[in-house]
């Protein structure tokens, strides 16, 4: 009885590089895809307080998701996009409507909605078990491992992978030119929403375009690493580079370098302790951002014991 | 719409006592009935594996209570109601709703961990384990918020999912394992009270008396510290103290409650009865109470629809009956519901309306001198400007609430509607006055004003205007103040109103 592989360096460090490339390199893959878009997103929301409505709308998808299966009977991703679309405006709208109409905080509203609509959705797919292609495992842990085997999507003669990285690929590339078309906008209405709309920026739908980029992101994400652990790449990236600069640019860059780390630090560690990889590459963001609480120059733990050691 | 009703009446300090002693007695109450039950139950024999069957057997078979499992799930998921509901009071009252989103997540590693000990279901081993992951996780929000600039949804978000990340790396590691009763950790993501051993009811049981018997000792300091820390400090409570009991409190409950409802949505359990409650009544006692009654009932609902299906969750099922409750509550509750509350405001319009065409019925009256006792539709249009089809709905309301009789093209008052009248007259002209002389405002400039407020004026407020004015016969614009008749049999004519007499509000002296 093993509970923990034994560790070779060649097994956890080389072999993901070389035999294993088309498997765990491609997972490796999909998770920084989704870690960049999600942590793009991720910090806006840290900037607007609004780290937890990521929660909320990662938690209400799942009810669109599954209505959706449902409906259609497949796993047809244009059904799928547009049933996690009204789940997380339906919680939008829910959050809106139960602080306006009553005395419930925010806090409160937005814990209501969404746990509510994420115990229909686990309803669902556990009622209909024999209809709807999802488990509840899948709802928690993604379903990362089958995305290297599915059939790769053709260009021509060129084979440019499976699906779901086609449709993250595309998602990076959308957001990063929305994201350099709108940046002055989003970072404004971000920081000082009254003097943007003293300019005249349309603020609200600024936000609600965020809402909408948020989702999107959820959704795609939805499939990689399910439900849950969405959160943590919305903010890990996000989070990590707050505490290590204060310009917004560099915050960017780095929420995409930390992405980037967690996929392949998350790779390692799920084949070390044959672990799922996309808890593996939670764990590994979280380990990322400690490293980064602890040794950040400006406000990391030991820089500052260092200076007041030289201090004394 | 009486003017004092608004106004806040402190208790006097006596009563008070009593309903902190009232709320004690009851907690107690529930908590030594809770013990007795527990103990009671907890020698039960094990379940046995559900198998395919149909639903009627298996309702059937949750009504008569004569299955052990059926038992274990049905006084497990009360007491986890129970604790659960009225712990979620405070963290409702305090804001802190998603820290107990956070802390649920955050002990699903200590829950593998617990299992890792001798890779079975042992309550102890899980109970302590999640605990110790809980209180690293709040420990973890409250060091980052302190020593970053990460604020703390950003903290509670992460600590969140990193801790449920690597709980889902550990679980994902036993399903490898040969030999582990992987359906007994399984059943913790989402709950499954069919599930419930004795040794989790024992579990529940104390935690619930536990929770119930420290809430019943330090009611009225809890309340203090959630309602007002400041003051708290100032008498020298032990805040910080208090605060940690709590937190420790709500550890114990979430983590009790994880087999039956699950890691994922136990803070829904936290929550929603809480918000539900809060919508129900104005006091906090009263408030825990319900709390703790709809987390009891969506508790046993959870657990009988998720009995029906062959495995099927509790948690969800349950959370969704909270969330029923929850909706109803928005939409119903006598107080705060959007339903009563649209009723009121409905009500109220309708009788602003009614009022303001009692108003110019008299306005024409009083134009021609009281010439008679009638007024021509076509008059009473032109002074409320508005067509005659408009003219005469509003005529028909007013006969609707039998203030007046509509014969041909005339309006006639009734004596209750001649009341009426006199009476929002006499309030606007009084309102007038009063903001002239006492508030000084130019006499041309009140009228907007005493149009809006001569529907509220309540009776405690028009007599004291009577009092502070030292006439009340003639408005600022010279038109006499009508005093309001008293409801005589037979009632009053317009013609015979009582000239310039000051007589009170409804004509008593």
């Amino acid at each position: 009885m093993t509970l923990v592989p034994d560790f070779s360096v060649q097994r956890v460090f080389v072999d993901p590089w070389t035999t294993g490339i088309d498997s765990h390199g491609m997972m490796a893959l999909v998770t920084f895809l989704v870690g960049c878009t999600c942590g793009l997103v991720g910090n806006f929301l840290i900037l607007r307080r609004m780290a937890l409505m990521g929660d909320a709308i990662s938690h209400s998808v799942l009810p669109g998701i599954a209505v959706a299966f449902l409906l259609t009977g497949s796993r047809g991703i244009g059904a799928m996009v547009l049933g996690a679309f009204v789940a997380a405006f339906a919680t939008h709208l829910l959050v809106e409507g139960i602080t306006r109409y009553s005395r419930v905080r925010p806090d409160a509203a937005i814990g209501i909605a969404f746990s509510t609509l994420f115990a229909l959705g686990v309803v669902l797919v556990a009622v209909f078990a024999d209809r709807v292609d999802l488990d509840q495992d899948c709802v928690l842990n993604g379903e990362l491992p089958m995305i290297p085997l599915e059939p790769p999507v053709h260009l021509g003669s060129l084979s440019l992978g499976p699906p779901p990285l086609v449709r993250l690929a595309g998602l990076l590339v959308a957001s990063v030119l929305l994201l350099a078309l709108f940046y002055k906008e989003l970072l404004l209405t971000s920081f000082d929403p009254g003097l943007a709309a003293a300019l005249g920026l349309p603020v609200s739908a600024v936000h609600h375009g965020l809402m909408l980029w948020l989702a999107l992101a959820v959704v795609a994400s939805f499939e990689a690493v399910g439900a849950i652990l969405v959160i943590a790449l919305l903010i890990l990236p996000g989070a990590t580079a707050a505490i290590l600069t204060e310009r917004m640019v560099p915050r960017l860059v780095l929420g995409v370098v930390h992405a980037a780390l967690s996929a392949i630090g998350g790779m390692h560690l799920s084949v070390a302790l044959d672990c799922s990889p996309a808890g593996a590459s939670v764990v590994a963001g979280g380990a990322w951002f400690t490293l980064a609480w602890l040794f950040s120059p400006t406000a990391g733990w030991v820089p500052r014991w260092w200076r007041s050691r030289g201090a004394a | 719409m009486d003017g004092s009703s608004t106004q806040w009446i402190p208790r006097p300090p006596s009563t008070r006592v009593d309903a902190f002693r009232g709320a004690r007695r009851i907690l107690r109450g529930v908590a030594g009935w809770l013990w007795l039950a527990s103990a009671a139950l907890a020698q039960a024999a094990k379940i046995g594996d559900l198998t395919e069957v149909r639903w009627t057997e298996q309702a059937l078979r949750f009504a008569s209570l004569s299955d052990p499992a059926v038992r274990h799930a049905c006084l497990g998921t009360v007491l986890l109601g129970v604790s659960c509901g009225l712990l979620g009071g405070f963290l409702v009252v305090r804001r802190m709703a998603l820290l107990g989103d956070a802390l649920s997540h955050a002990v699903l590693p200590g829950v593998a961990l617990g299992f890792l000990w001798n890779l079975e279901k042992d309550p102890l081993a899980i109970f302590v384990g999640a605990l110790v992951a809980g209180f690293a996780g709040s420990a973890v929000v409250s060091l980052i918020t302190r020593t970053t600039r990460l604020k703390e949804d950003t903290a509670l978000g992460m600590v969140l999912a990193t801790f449920f990340g690597a709980g889902l790396c550990l679980m994902s590691m036993f399903q490898r394992l040969p030999t582990g009763n992987k359906s007994g950790i399984e059943s913790f993501l989402f709950g499954q009270a069919a599930a419930l051993g004795p040794g989790d009811l024992q579990l529940m049981g104390v935690v619930t008396a536990l929770v119930v018997g420290m809430l019943a000792v330090g009611y009225k300091e809890f309340l203090l510290v959630s309602f007002d820390p400041g003051f708290a400090r100032v008498l020298a409570l032990p805040t910080r103290w208090l605060e940690r009991v709590l937190l420790l409190l709500l550890a114990f409950a979430v983590v009790a409650a994880l087999q039956a409802v699950g890691v994922v949505l136990v803070s829904a359990m936290l929550i929603i009865p809480a918000a539900t409650a809060s919508l129900l009544t104005d006091r906090f006692h009263r408030m825990l109470l319900w709390s703790a009654a709809i987390g009891a009932v969506s508790g046993l609902s959870g657990a009988f629809l998720s009995f029906l299906g062959t495995r099927l969750p509790t948690g969800p099922f349950m959370v969704l009956s909270a969330g029923l409750f929850f909706g109803a509550a928005l939409v119903f509750s006598p107080r705060h519901g959007v339903w009563p509350r649209w009723n009121r405001q409905r009500s109220q319009r309708l009788r602003v309306a009614q009022e303001n065409t009692l108003k110019a019925i008299y306005q024409v009256l009083e134009s021609g001198g009281f010439p008679g006792e009638t007024v021509p539709v076509g008059a009473l249009a032109a002074r409320r400007r508005i067509d005659r089809e408009a003219a005469l709905g509003e005529i028909g309301a007013l006969v609707r609430g039998e203030f007046a009789t509509l014969s041909g093209d005339t309006v006639a008052l009734t004596p209750s509607g001649w009341q009426r009248a006199c009476a929002i007259v006499r309030n606007h002209r009084l309102w007038e006055l009063y903001l002239t002389q006492d508030a000084c405002i130019a006499p041309d400039h009140v009228h907007d004003d005493a149009e809006k407020i001569e529907h509220v004026l309540g009776e405690a407020t028009v007599r004291e205007l009577e009092r502070r004015l030292p006439r009340t016969d003639v408005d600022p614009h010279g038109r006499p103040i009508p005093s309001v008749p008293a409801p005589a049999p037979g009632g009053r004519a317009p013609g015979d109103r009582p000239q310039g007499g000051v007589i009170g509000y409804g004509g008593r002296p």
